[in-house]
């Protein structure tokens, strides 16, 4: 049986596969955690896309019936969130700005680069699962636009080439 | 400053080295700076950034003048602007000077960031040293209606971009009947060219804690929550060290300093959904559904987070609070022009030379702040476009730069200051795509409750779409008013009843692109 601990790290438990019943064991547990805070469903699926890496289909179905939910509200607020998904990403995640600020200094042709250097457009996964790529609005680095992130790791000023090193 | 010659007064030993911890610093380096002064041997502090964006990574050194800035560097750089005994090279082509001195920092007048980017951010002694918790103390002398009074004399506004009087906010959640009562702070900062919040929960986190503190003895709420960005994991890490510390403190809990009085906090992550800066959004989400907006009335302050009366501020009106409190409303109304007293922090964002938060009084025009504190595009080219105010706010061209900044001057021409950011564009942007872009936001980030909001930023993209090639452009424009016109007047908040204006100030001011 695998041991959950916070932060354990989204990437290796995505690609080791969890069973069905460790999985469900899971998401018993971070219910466990959160469920005398009130309004506790955001916390909980934080949690579980944390330790999971993505929130599996019987997410909502478990944490329905360990919060007295239906499930079609669990359903209707993981479907709601961008940054709650619902289909394994690949090791990394890069996030690209595409707001204004990140816009007036050139984002859209950063944003060609990376389709065609990854081969995959916006919510799609490389075929080797390296790299997910993920559109974001607003990273709060705009003074110093446009700015990437790669899994939490924020970068500002980012041409091209700087792009190039962050994914070789 | 004299916070910095307090707090500098008080150290001994040698002399340190500072290099930011501010995720923006660390974006374009700052760690690879902070390890070439590791590797020299010198004692080094991480404090969070000053805001001036294009000196970063900036590094300041000790010495008898105060700290001396260097800006912006490369680690390699290190070793020729501060030897192994931590002496500064002033002869540097990189020294700015004393940073105190320094203009862009010196013109400014810091209220709310008087401390940011000078103490570690998580460092509670730091805070007490540079008169930190002052506030608070004088609050737990007062009775809530003499804080709330002393709020209101403040005349300050929310900052979040309604700029509702956030006294008169605080006396509503005070007068209202309940058991329970709320504080929560909004710090779903979404709004492209806006960073403030970002930078004082990274640079200065107790601050915000002490303003939610003094919140909750005004309105007698014992509960407070902040409801923070996904996109924000490192301000995310450093308010939840800071809570845990003041917790550990004293100052949350069951006891606030000896006093008998409680208050505590919770931080709430967001999952990225724009619309949840809308405050009733916020609520629900914060309760655990989702995101989706409320009707209005009832106001949140009568009933808010969970059926109970709530303040609802974002980040800069709380983290205000401890100056005003420590120093007084006729203080802080001193500062600022016409019905918006106090400072505004001003970020200047996009196609800007001298990108970065200025924390200035109110009144200071769009061209002062552009061209004097930014210095103009940064390509050099001819400045094409201004956006106010974030994703909702209207493009405004280059005539309008000689109005003043200040809510009801930006009001009177279409345009709003919102959370204080300002997006700069050069004469290559393409103000017809702006225009799209603002409603296919629109149509991405909307709740879905009305339908002019979750129809019509998606009718007003394809009608984009057809003006942009060619197909019947003039009847198109009109539909593309009438549906902006049913837009701005039946949406149920303020996404669908402003996503039109950038769309607006595309076809008024720049009408040769769209």
């Amino acid at each position: 049986m695998k041991i959950w601990s916070p932060g354990s790290g989204r990437r290796i438990a995505a690609f080791t596969g969890w069973s069905m019943g460790e999985t469900d064991q899971l998401i018993s547990q971070i219910c466990g955690e959160h469920r005398h805070r009130e309004g506790a469903l955001l916390p909980v699926l934080h949690g579980i896309q944390d330790a999971l890496g993505f929130l599996p289909p019987e997410t909502a179905g478990r944490v329905a019936e360990e919060l007295n939910l239906s499930r079609a509200e669990v359903h209707g607020v993981i479907s709601f969130y961008h940054l709650f998904r619902q289909h394994p990403p690949g090791q990394r995640t890069l996030y690209i700005c595409r707001s204004e600020a990140c816009q007036a200094m050139g984002n859209g042709p950063l944003i060609d680069h990376v389709r065609e250097k990854l081969g995959i457009d916006f919510h799609q996964t490389t075929g080797d699962r390296r790299f997910s790529l993920e559109p974001i609005y607003c990273l709060g680095n705009c003074a110093c636009a446009p700015a990437v992130m790669l899994d939490d790791e924020l970068h500002g000023r980012v041409t091209s080439d700087r792009l190039d090193e962050l994914l070789d | 400053m004299s916070l910095l010659t307090v707090w500098m007064s008080s150290l001994t030993d040698q002399s340190r080295v500072y290099v930011p911890a501010d995720s923006a610093a660390r974006s374009v380096g700052a760690d690879g700076v902070a390890r070439s002064v590791e590797e020299l041997g010198l004692p080094l502090k991480r404090p969070g950034s000053r805001g001036l964006y294009w000196l970063e990574p900036l590094l300041e050194v000790d010495s008898e003048q105060g700290r001396i800035g260097f800006g912006p560097l490369r680690p390699e750089e290190v070793h020729g602007v501060v030897d192994e005994t931590g002496r500064p090279n002033l002869e540097h082509p990189r020294c700015l000077g004393p940073i105190e001195r320094f203009e862009p920092l010196s013109c400014q007048q810091r209220l709310t960031f008087a401390r940011t980017g000078i103490i570690e951010p998580t460092c509670i002694d730091q805070y007490l040293a540079t008169a930190g918790f002052t506030g608070l103390r004088r609050a737990l002398e007062l009775g809530p209606q003499d804080i709330v009074d002393e709020i209101k004399l403040s005349g300050l506004r929310g900052r979040g971009g309604a700029a509702f009087p956030t006294g008169i906010k605080w006396q509503t959640v005070l007068d209202a009947p309940g058991d329970r009562k709320f504080v929560v702070c909004n710090a779903d900062e979404g709004d492209s060219g806006t960073f403030a919040d970002r930078m004082l929960m990274e640079g200065d986190p107790y601050c915000l804690i002490e303003g939610m503190i003094i919140a909750g003895l005004a309105t007698c709420a014992e509960q407070g929550y902040i409801y923070l960005r996904a996109e924000y994991p490192q301000a995310y890490r450093t308010m939840q060290a800071a809570v845990s510390t003041a917790r550990a403190h004293g100052f949350l809990g069951g006891d606030i300093c000896g006093s008998g009085r409680r208050f505590d906090l919770e931080l709430r992550k967001a999952a990225g959904a724009y619309i949840c800066g809308e405050e009733t959004a916020m609520l629900e989400s914060l309760e655990g559904k989702r995101g989706v907006v409320r009707f209005r009335p009832p106001l949140p302050a009568l009933k808010g987070l969970f059926g109970e009366p709530t303040v609802v501020n974002n980040v800069i009106s709380l983290a205000t609070v401890p100056v005003i409190m420590e120093r007084g409303g006729e203080f802080y109304r001193e500062f600022g022009s016409g019905d918006s007293r106090g400072t505004l922090t001003l970020q200047l964002a996009g196609n800007v030379q001298r990108g970065g938060l200025f924390e200035v009084p109110f009144g200071l025009t769009l061209r002062e702040a552009i061209e004097g504190l930014g210095g103009g595009t940064a390509s050099s080219r001819p400045l094409r476009a201004v956006q106010a105010g974030g994703p909702l706010g209207a493009f405004i061209p280059e005539s309008g730069l000689d109005t003043p900044l200040d809510y009801e001057s930006l009001k009177s021409i279409g345009a709003m200051l919102g959370h204080g950011g300002l997006v700069v564009f050069d004469d290559t942007a393409d103000m017809g795509a702006l225009a799209r872009f603002a409603m296919e936001f629109c149509a991405i980030e909307s709740c879905g409750k009305c339908t002019p909001c979750r129809i019509g930023a998606v009718r007003g993209t394809e009608v984009i779409d057809r003006i942009r090639a060619g197909e019947d452009p003039d009847a198109n424009r009109q539909l593309l008013r009438d549906l902006c016109d049913t837009m701005v007047e039946g949406s149920l908040c303020a996404l669908g009843g402003m996503a039109p204006y950038p769309v607006l100030s595309v076809l008024d001011h720049f009408p040769e692109d769209l």
